[in-house]
């Protein structure tokens, strides 16, 4: 579409803006090559005294105006939140246990201005290693849902975050949904978050875990840890540890080896042997507040 | 209209209500509403601090939910309500919220207010009457730099019952801000809201490396390739190319010449409109370079051949006091204390960027800027242009924050020269990341100190040397290398002390004038050796503190003797039962807390009002118009600290006036006298000096009239009135000798501080849980004010102590460079007390720096008692502190 008049020589239109309000149009706008903005909260910051426009971009898609790709709904397996859902609609949303990880990273992101607009497939596609929503969803076991004209793919979390600022969506693609499957049996989570202030922070580490518990003992967990590694790492060795335990003074359950997986780096906020550190005391504090 | 903006299609004209009224907009719909809003609509309340959501000063409510104005795009806004801080209230009518504000003295510079105002409205609809935590977590998104946030809670927790707004003018009264109204309905022009529509813009290209040679490949042929380019401008368009504070001292050049000496020295820039300037992208303007080993830090500087021609060593600027026998004190001592602090570059972190636009009116030049220092700069520009002083008229616009930062030329030279180029309105705005990259910064200090005293614990000797990191130019640096010696030891008796201040320059930002000029630094060093030798000694840090204290008759290391207005003493008094106290509450709460420990700090200050062994004098002229109007020309510039309103109440009060009878003009070179710099906390004490001796003048001058009548029948002068009052006033000091001996001030500011923290051991992350401030104000012709500079100081001081550094090219915007939220301020209990100097206005003396210097010390001392550790590099992260105290852990 645009690119034809380039290609035919003719002098390339200026780049424009779209918000459309049928997702087939925004679909084909991705196809021809348009750059994605939902909440903004990334995009502009990332072009302070910048143009708006990356170079070579023709179109940058809106996805706020498409009502199917926001909101939270409860379907037979799984929770379906949609991509351009806001962390302020998590935070209020009326969610069971599991999902206290989630609200509670919501309301850890940014400040309120932040949270209501930024949504969770934006936190998901911008890929910062100190993405407060990625540990948390990594707990809950959750998939990501990319659409293209071509057709729907879904991938764990784990294969779509590839790296630092690096994911697997395919330029003719957009994310539309996590997908978060329900427990086997009562589930609860938390995060918890450390940073050199307290509002408006970026983790310097941040935890996030979720217990499925059946009679009284650990079923299933999950533990992820972000801020120490380019993308927010479970910690397997953690989770086997934690598997069939009661569920009293988990703290003490978690050792240093089972932070092994991760590589944190030196940085402006903290060392790497800080980071190691206090890696584990947050995941141990993490587990006391789990605890019955 | 907009170069950048989409072919005209259907969905680009997008229909929202903005303050209730229907409004269209027509055009990119990925434009940031904060930039529609403000260009468009012309609703200049909404600010633009950051363009990334750091700093909410862009707080707008969408469809009644805060949002950050600068990360919406228009096209998100199409059927939305917006309201900006115009549409809270209507009009010039206040809503209870800023009426609350208004009596709280919420607003300091103000720039932050619209934010905060829009934060709470959207708290208050959702939440009528909230808890503490809830409007700290619902304002948490906005950052204020002036006023340590406590009278911002404060305000919209009373917004039911709203506190009385204080109009009473006399010295004394809490008055309420008489710029207030403006800076809570978004009225108030700043330096970037005054520009006019058809004026062109200035982009600077700035070098990305601290040390470079670099050639410019052809600038006009870029400028001729891009349509909206007007100019491009070189070194060599620069008639003088070279400024500083002193006048000998001019080495800081407009635009680099073929060699930049730190990341962010300008080496070009393109003049043209607003589209054609924002779309530049730095990696396609035509600058090659070679880098060249750059020198950081003082000991590289030491080794290094001069970055300044002559400047061997790298030295800029050196000071000392020696007063007394050091050596046989410390021989004949009964304890020595021996500490060393390393501190960092402290960014001043203002809310309003540097900001400014200039106009050439034929053979003349007019300048409006935000600014702390309109005369100075008036004649830099003058000299920068080559035109004689009359030819350039300076206008400060209200001045969104300074601390020190908006003393030295900013965004003027670039924006003049270009204006008298080009023959058109020029502006200048400064990005986020080119104000933290151009501007100065807190000199980074390696302090080694010691300090000695007798068995009954008098001090008997003091030494203490700083090297301090000045950057690349000089700036303030020799203001820095002599304030540091001097007040050294600070405020005891020391008989035989040497002190020494040398700044070094280096390939880093030029170190600056930043609240305290290197007194906090040295004070963090002198601080803790005073702990140490109390501990030495087993005698409480008080007691030894109140020992030692300066008291009237004594005197200085620099041989003064301070004849009266010493009140360090009742300092120390007024803080004792929070001392006593929270010492008491933080042993119960450690004994059964293993592993979050409380701890309680106490440190002294003392600072110099005015500036050191230099005349400071300044010049005020109130006026009466024939209709028996009062004009206050006052060339001082009111950056939020209240300078307007305290010279309001001065002049009110001798002349028997009620505050809202006097008109203000403020630092307009062609309409006010010289009051010198908003600086050295002087403009209370020097102006306010002068203030009060204009207005008995004019008192002198209309009691001689038979009645008010008489003033129709006079001739009237060009600035409209009748009869005029003149006061003067420079502070009496003597210049220091070669030992540094001598009066460098009139009068001293005193403060003790005490802190209760809070340390968790396992993160090393400290939290400051109170802080009593006692503060010898000489007299607080305003309270309210001074406890809001108390209040502003402490919460830099907790940054300067706690997470503050500003590293080149890494921390160059607020996400990364932290300044404290609502969330990381103690509750903050004010003491003033008021030992007044026969010098100053009604006794009053100064408060804007003295309020910063004790926080940080006192918070180590309580950190130190919570851990057992003393960590010496500043900022303490929690990684720092962690360290220190792995390190202890792992001995025992
Ligand atoms: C002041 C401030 C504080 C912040 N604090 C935090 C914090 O504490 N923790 C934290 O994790 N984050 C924080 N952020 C980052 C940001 O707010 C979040 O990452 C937010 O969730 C991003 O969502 P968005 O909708 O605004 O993304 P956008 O800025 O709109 O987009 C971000 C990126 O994702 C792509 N994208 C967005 N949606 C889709 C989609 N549906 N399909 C495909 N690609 C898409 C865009 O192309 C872009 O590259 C902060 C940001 C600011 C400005
Ligand atoms: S300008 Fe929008 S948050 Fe700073
Ligand atoms: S009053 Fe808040 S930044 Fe100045």
């Amino acid at each position: 579409m645009l690119g034809s008049r380039a290609q035919s020589g003719l002098e390339p239109l200026p780049p424009r803006y779209a918000r459309p309000k049928a997702l087939e149009d925004a679909l084909a706008l991705r196809e021809s090559g348009a750059q994605i903005i939902a909440g903004g909260t990334d995009f502009f910051p990332a072009r302070v005294g910048k143009p708006l426009y990356d170079r070579d971009v023709a179109c940058v898609l809106d996805l706020t105006a498409l009502p199917e790709l926001r909101g939270i709904r409860e379907e037979v397996e799984s929770y379906r939140i949609g991509a351009l859902t806001r962390w302020t609609e998590i935070v209020e949303a009326p969610l069971p246990a599991q999902f206290r990880c989630l609200q509670a990273a919501a309301r850890e992101v940014g400040g309120r201005q932040i949270q209501n607009r930024g949504t969770i497939g934006g936190n998901l596609c911008n890929a910062s290693p100190a993405a407060d929503g990625v540990p948390a969803l990594l707990a809950l076991g959750a998939e990501i849902e990319l659409l293209s004209r071509g057709g729907t793919r879904r991938l764990p979390l784990s294969d779509f975050i590839l790296g630092a600022r690096r994911i697997a969506l395919r330029p003719d693609e957009i994310a539309s949904a996590i997908l978060i499957p329900k427990p086997n049996g009562a589930a609860h989570s938390g995060f918890v978050k450390l940073g050199a202030r307290r509002y408006l922070v970026i983790s310097i580490v941040m935890a996030a875990g979720c217990l499925d518990v059946v009679d009284g003992r650990i079923a299933g967990a999950r533990v992820a840890v972000g801020a120490c590694s380019p993308v927010a790492l479970r910690l397997p060795a953690l989770e086997s540890a934690l598997q069939g335990a009661t569920t009293s003074d988990l703290g003490r359950l978690a050792k240093a080896e089972h932070l092994a997986p991760l590589t944190p780096i030196d940085d402006v906020r903290a060392t790497a042997t800080y980071r190691t550190e206090a890696a584990l005391i947050v995941v141990r504090r993490l587990l006391q507040e789990l605890s019955a | 209209m907009n170069k950048l903006s989409a072919a005209p299609l259907s969905h680009d004209a997008v229909a929202l209500t903005v303050n209730g009224a229907s409004r269209v907009y027509r055009g990119d719909g990925l434009r940031r509403l904060a930039d529609v809003l403000r260009d468009e609509f012309d609703l200049k309340g909404t600010k633009i601090g950051c363009n990334a959501g750091d700093c909410g000063a862009c707080t707008v409510l969408m469809d009644g939910a805060q949002v950050c104005a600068c990360l919406v795009p228009i096209g998100q806004c199409e059927g939305s309500a917006v309201t900006t801080v115009e549409g809270l209230a209507g009009g010039s009518r206040l809503s209870d919220l800023q009426r609350s504000f208004l009596a709280h003295g919420a607003a300091q510079c103000g720039i932050c207010t619209p934010g905060m105002l829009v934060a709470a409205s959207d708290l208050l609809a959702r939440l009528p009457k909230p808890s503490r935590l809830q409007v700290e977590d619902a304002l948490g998104g906005v950052l204020c730099r002036c006023t340590g946030y406590q009278k911002i809670v404060e305000a919209v927790l009373d917004v039911a019952q709203p506190a009385e707004i204080v109009q009473a003018g006399h010295v004394g009264a809490s008055t309420a801000k008489v710029d207030g109204p403006a800076k809570l309905t978004g009225a108030e022009r700043y330096g970037a809201d005054g520009t006019p529509a058809d004026a062109l813009y200035v982009r600077a290209i700035r070098s990305p490396h601290a040390h470079a040679r670099f050639t410019l490949g052809d600038l006009d042929a870029f400028v001729t390739s891009r349509p909206g380019l007007v100019r491009a401008l070189t070194a060599r368009d620069v008639p003088f190319n070279a400024y500083g504070i002193y006048p000998n001292i001019k080495d800081q050049p407009v635009l680099a010449d073929g060699m930049a000496r730190y990341r962010g020295d300008p080496v070009a820039a393109f003049v043209g409109s607003r589209e054609a300037i924002e779309a530049i992208r730095d990696e396609d303007v035509p600058v090659t370079y070679e880098t060249l080993p750059a020198i950081i830090g003082i000991d590289a500087a030491k080794a290094a051949l001069p970055i300044h021609a002559g400047k061997n060593g790298n030295i800029l600027a050196d000071g000392g006091v020696t007063c007394g026998d050091v050596e046989s004190a410390f021989g004949s001592a009964s304890h020595v204390a021996e500490v060393e602090y390393e501190t960092s570059f402290v960014e001043h972190a203002y809310i309003e960027p540097e900001a400014g636009w200039a106009e050439r009116k034929g053979d003349t030049l007019e300048v409006h800027v935000s600014t702390q220092n309109p005369f100075q700069h008036r004649d830099d520009l003058a000299q920068i242009l080559n035109l004689p002083k009359e030819a350039v008229r300076l206008i400060a616009s209200a001045v969104g924050g300074g601390f020190g930062g908006k003393l030295d030329l900013n965004v003027h030279p670039l924006a003049a020269l270009a204006a008298w180029l080009c023959d058109r309105p020029v502006a200048y705005v400064y990005t986020r990341p080119e104000s933290m990259a151009a501007s100065t910064k807190r000199h980074p200090a390696h302090v080694k100190a010691k300090a000695a005293c007798d068995g009954a614990g008098r001090l008997t000797a003091f030494w203490s040397h700083a090297d301090l990191d000045t950057g690349a130019y000089a700036s303030w640096g020799p203001t820095v290398a002599n304030r540091v010696p001097v007040h050294a030891p600070g405020p005891y008796v020391v008989p035989h002390a040497r002190t020494r201040g040398t700044a070094y320059f280096t390939n880093c930002p030029p170190s600056g004038a930043f609240r305290g000029f290197g007194v906090p630094q040295s004070a963090i060093a002198s601080e803790a050796a005073m702990d140490a030798l109390a501990d030495a000694l087993g005698m409480d840090w008080l007691e030894f503190r109140r020992l030692n204290a300066l008291r009237a008759g004594d005197r200085t290391v620099t041989g003064q003797v301070l004849e009266d207005s010493v009140g360090i003493v009742e300092t120390i008094d007024a803080v004792e039962s929070h001392w006593r106290d929270w010492n008491n509450a933080a042993t119960d709460f450690n004994t059964s807390s293993p592993r979050v420990k409380r701890g309680v700090g106490i440190a002294c200050s003392w600072y110099g009002i005015g500036n050191t062994s230099l005349s400071n004098p300044s010049e005020m002229k109130i006026g009466v118009a024939p209709d028996g109007r009062i004009t206050l020309y006052c060339g001082a510039v009111d950056i939020g600290q209240g300078s307007n309103t305290i010279l309001t109440q001065i002049a009110a009060d001798a002349l028997g006036l009620a505050a809202s009878e006097i008109r203000l003009v403020m630092g307009d070179t062609a309409r006010t006298l010289d009051a010198g710099k908003t600086s050295a906390s002087r403009q209370t004490f020097v102006t306010g000096k002068a203030c009060e001796l204009a207005a008995l003048d004019l008192k002198a001058k209309l009691a001689k009239l038979t009645d008010r009548s008489a003033l129709r029948n006079l001739p009237v002068d060009n600035h409209g009135d009748v009869l005029t009052g003149y006061g003067r006033f420079d502070p009496p000091t003597t210049p220091l000798d070669e030992n540094g001996q001598g009066v460098p001030y009139a009068c001293y500011g005193f403060a003790t501080q005490v802190a209760l923290v809070e340390v968790d051991l396992d993160l090393g992350t400290t939290k400051v849980l109170k802080i009593a401030a006692a503060h010898d104000v000489g007299k607080a012709v305003n309270p309210q004010q001074v406890e809001g500079q108390i209040h502003g100081g402490t919460a830099q001081g907790i940054g300067l102590a706690l997470m503050e550094e500003y590293i080149p090219g890494r921390t160059e915007n607020l996400h990364d460079y932290l300044i404290p939220t609502f969330g990381d301020m103690p509750e903050m209990i004010c003491r003033i007390v008021e030992a007044p100097t026969k010098h100053g206005p009604h006794g009053a003396k100064g408060v804007g720096e003295p309020a910063l210097i004790s926080t940080a010390p006192a918070i180590f001392g309580g950190i130190y008692r919570a851990a057992g550790v003393r960590v010496t590099k500043i900022p303490v992260l929690p990684h720092r502190l962690r360290a220190a105290i792995r390190a202890r852990e792992a001995k025992r």
